[in-house]
């Protein structure tokens, strides 16, 4: 009885929160509505849903021996507590795409970004990572692309390869590029960055030569060297000399960014890679965990409002409508494949017991989530003016300050030139305008946040400390991505040419490395000429790719659940994916057929042969023009690719489900035999 | 100061710097007559194992 009453009180208040957010009619609304709206509503899934999903469709059972028990090596297969657990889960899913998403999508207002990062996450999200974790688990730590192979048949297991290849090429392309618009123009943030390099090798060599395998000292001299190094970024960009080494146009940095994939993906992991690792996980968590007490006492005003006269698709920093863009562009705040594969990756080879998965899958998720309603928050604090000032491109708005705000204030969000100017001089860059890629803008409200909850009006210092966060741990993934896809792809090529397989065989490992680097530097590259600014185009091609590998892991859960007779609860996972298709299909639809040019390619390149044709390119952008016109019939090939391929795996689990409900075993079910559990309960 | 010592232990297991540690444990439980690697093998290969594995970070 108490219970009920407990939990009806919890109800009670996110319902008020709710209300809050979605009915006020005010100038602004508190930001610590959306903190307490997500809090009672995860609470509320949690206890409920997460336990109907656990308990009754997928039957968890305790005493059941994990694959870490049976298979106990000391090395892969580690029966974990389940915190440990769950912190190198949340550590290895929590990366920049909910705090890029949430805030790139805050141009519909914050309301649809905000729903949809609560009801995808715990409907969607938060099911299929929990879901795929079990059938793993099941499954001896099989990965998502095994178990598509093993449920599916060898379609499903091709579709999903080649989905994780191409994801992983756009997801790296596109936060090259979110990390070079930050820098471009600013010595500051482009001497920080650069410095986090040496950085990592020196924490590196202190845990392998110095003092191996104490962590906990090698990241307090790590950090600290970092914060030295943003404040030394303050002092390069007073220096006349200093400050001229650092001051790049974004094409050279991305050339830089390319540069270092390549070093980082070939060189020794203990040197760059693991520090790196060590650091950004360290460094991210403490900067959420301070964003989240900024948020809570300083109760700031979100002054974004609700909806903006964007959900009509004329959007100045993506192209497209309402729907489906708001679900493609918040991506991973609520939904993302790529957490299928880290939930069927080293994990499931960590747990205890079954029962763990629920607080593990479910609440790993639940936390990004959170993540992302933060950055949803951080995002909005910002005068809307101000917002699109930043993350609009100049080929929107235009290339000068006066046009600029003159066309912002023309949509009614009243920004000045005077405001920018000195906004930026605050935040210590020589402009803010364009710095598309929602990394400034997310640096700007974080920056403003903790200047005033923690004191000191150090703003420029704050600025580029979230700038180095987001930093430090986008080229992480990005290096860490190069490694494994260079990976994936020496096991594809081992098929053809058997020493490329080999990872140990130097020739075989540059090569390729070079071509992996090659594919995400080309989309970075054409991301930086692009007059539209190339998030317009590169962040919903990641969207898209990255909901289609949802919908390939659901696929695989839903076929699971089917062939484990357990078809009557398959809407928990056959729910999500018939949203996540209609979603990616019309997108990629959009992307290809929509008459408007900032969304359709077919029509974009029309646009641009005919201008090409006609001679009204001036003679210096004559050559970007044909880059970027091949660029768009590239898009328009992988777009239709992923299209395909969502559903031929939907077609594949219709069949294999059909078959299988008609007595057609086959192929059959893959799960590993029961075994009791011997460990303490 | 017995939380404390908790909050620190729960610090140096979460992050991993107890690894050694436990692997001794492990070792002498299970592998006493095989001699046990040095702090700085098996840094090492933990850190080679983990990172010739799968995708290590997301999106």
């Amino acid at each position: 009885m108490r219970s009920v009453l407990a939990w009806g009180l919890v109800a009670l208040l996110g319902a008020g929160a709710f209300g809050a957010i979605a009915l006020h009619r005010g100038e602004t609304v508190n930001g610590v509505w959306f903190v307490l709206a997500a809090v009672c509503w995860y609470a509320l899934a949690y206890r409920f849903y997460s336990a109907f999903v656990t308990a009754r469709v997928l039957a968890v059972d305790p005493t059941r021996a994990t694959p870490a028990e049976r298979l106990e090596d000391g090395r892969d297969f580690v029966p974990t507590h389940r915190w440990i657990v769950f912190g190198h889960h949340f550590a290895a899913i929590a990366g920049p795409g909910p705090l890029v998403g949430p805030t790139l999508a805050a141009q519909f207002g914050y309301l649809p970004g905000t729903i949809w990062i609560l009801v995808g996450a715990v409907l969607g999200g938060c099911v299929q990572d929990c879901v795929i974790l079990f059938c793993s688990t099941r499954r001896d730590g099989r990965s998502l692309g095994q178990m598509a192979r093993d449920e599916l048949g060898a379609i499903g297991g091709a579709a999903a390869l080649v989905g994780v290849m191409t994801i992983m090429i756009i997801l790296i392309a596109v936060l090259g590029l979110v990390v070079v618009n930050a820098m471009k123009h600013s010595p500051w943030a482009t001497s920080t960055v650069a410095a986090t390099i040496p950085i990592a090798v020196v924490v590196g060599v202190y845990l392998r030569a110095l003092r191996p395998g104490r962590v906990l000292e090698a990241t307090v001299l790590g950090v600290a060297l970092l914060l030295l190094a943003v404040a030394a970024g303050g002092w390069v960009d007073h220096h006349p000399l200093l400050r001229g080494w650092f001051d790049h146009d974004a094409t050279p940095l991305a050339l830089a960014v390319i540069a270092y994939g390549f070093a980082a993906a070939v060189l020794p992991v203990w040197l760059l890679l693991a520090p790196r690792d060590y650091l950004s996980t360290f460094v991210k968590i403490g900067a959420i965990a301070a964003l989240a007490v900024a948020i809570l006492v300083l109760m700031p005003e979100v002054k974004m409002p609700a909806l903006t006269p964007f959900i009509d698709g004329t959007g100045p920093i993506f192209g497209g409508k309402l729907f489906p863009f708001v679900f493609i562009t918040v991506a991973c705040g609520a939904i993302s494949g790529f957490h299928s594969l880290i939930a069927s990756g080293t994990t499931p080879k960590l747990l205890s017991s079954e029962r763990d998965i629920r607080l593990i899958g479910y609440g790993g998720m639940m936390m990004e989530s959170f993540v992302a309603v933060m950055a949803m928050v951080a995002a909005c604090v910002l005068d809307p003016g101000v917002y699109f000032a930043i993350n609009a491109p100049a080929g929107v708005v235009g290339a000068d300050a006066a046009a600029a705000v003159a066309k912002i204030s023309s949509w009614g969000y009243a920004v000045s030139a005077e405001q920018m100017a000195g906004l930026a001089r605050d935040m210590g860059e020589q402009t803010l305008f364009a710095r598309t890629g929602g990394a400034p803008s997310l640096a700007v409200g974080m920056a403003t946040l903790f200047a005033s909850a923690f004191g000191g009006s150090l703003l420029a210092a704050w600025y580029h400390f979230a700038i180095m966060f987001e930093a430090l741990f986008i080229l992480t993934t990005l290096d860490a991505g190069t490694r494994v896809a260079r990976f994936m792809l020496q096991d594809l090529l081992g098929n053809v040419y058997a020493p490329l397989g080999r990872t140990g065989w130097t020739p075989g490992v540059l090569l390729c490395s070079a071509l992996v680097v090659g594919a995400w530097g080309y989309f970075l590259y054409i991301g930086t000429i692009d007059p539209l600014g190339g998030i317009n185009s590169l962040w919903p091609l990641f969207g898209i790719s990255n909901q289609m590998l949802a919908a390939i892991a659901l696929c695989v859960a839903t076929t699971i659940l089917v062939k484990s007779d357990r078809a009557r609860h398959a809407w928990i996972t056959a729910g999500p994916l018939a949203w996540l298709v209609l979603v990616t299909s019309t997108a990629a639809w959009e992307k290809l057929f929509s008459p408007e040019l900032r969304v359709g390619l077919v029509a974009h390149a029309r646009d641009l042969s005919a201008k090409l044709a006609s001679g009204s390119i001036p003679a210096d952008k004559l050559h970007q023009t044909s880059q970027l016109l091949v660029n768009d019939r590239i898009n328009m090939a992988l777009t239709a690719l992923f299209l395909v391929i969502t559903w031929l795996l939907v077609l594949e689990t219709a069949r294999v489900c059909w078959r299988w409900r008609q007595g057609r075993l086959d192929p059959p079910l893959a799960e590993a035999p029961y075994v009791r559990s011997r460990l303490p309960a | 100061m017995k939380v404390l010592r908790r909050l620190w232990q729960a610090l140096r297991h979460l992050s991993g710097d107890d690894a050694y540690e436990r692997y001794l444990a492990h070792h002498r439980a299970h592998h006493r007559e095989a001699a046990a690697m040095t702090r700085a093998q098996f840094f090492r290969s933990e850190q080679t194992r983990k990172w010739n594995s799968g995708p290590q970070r997301c999106c």
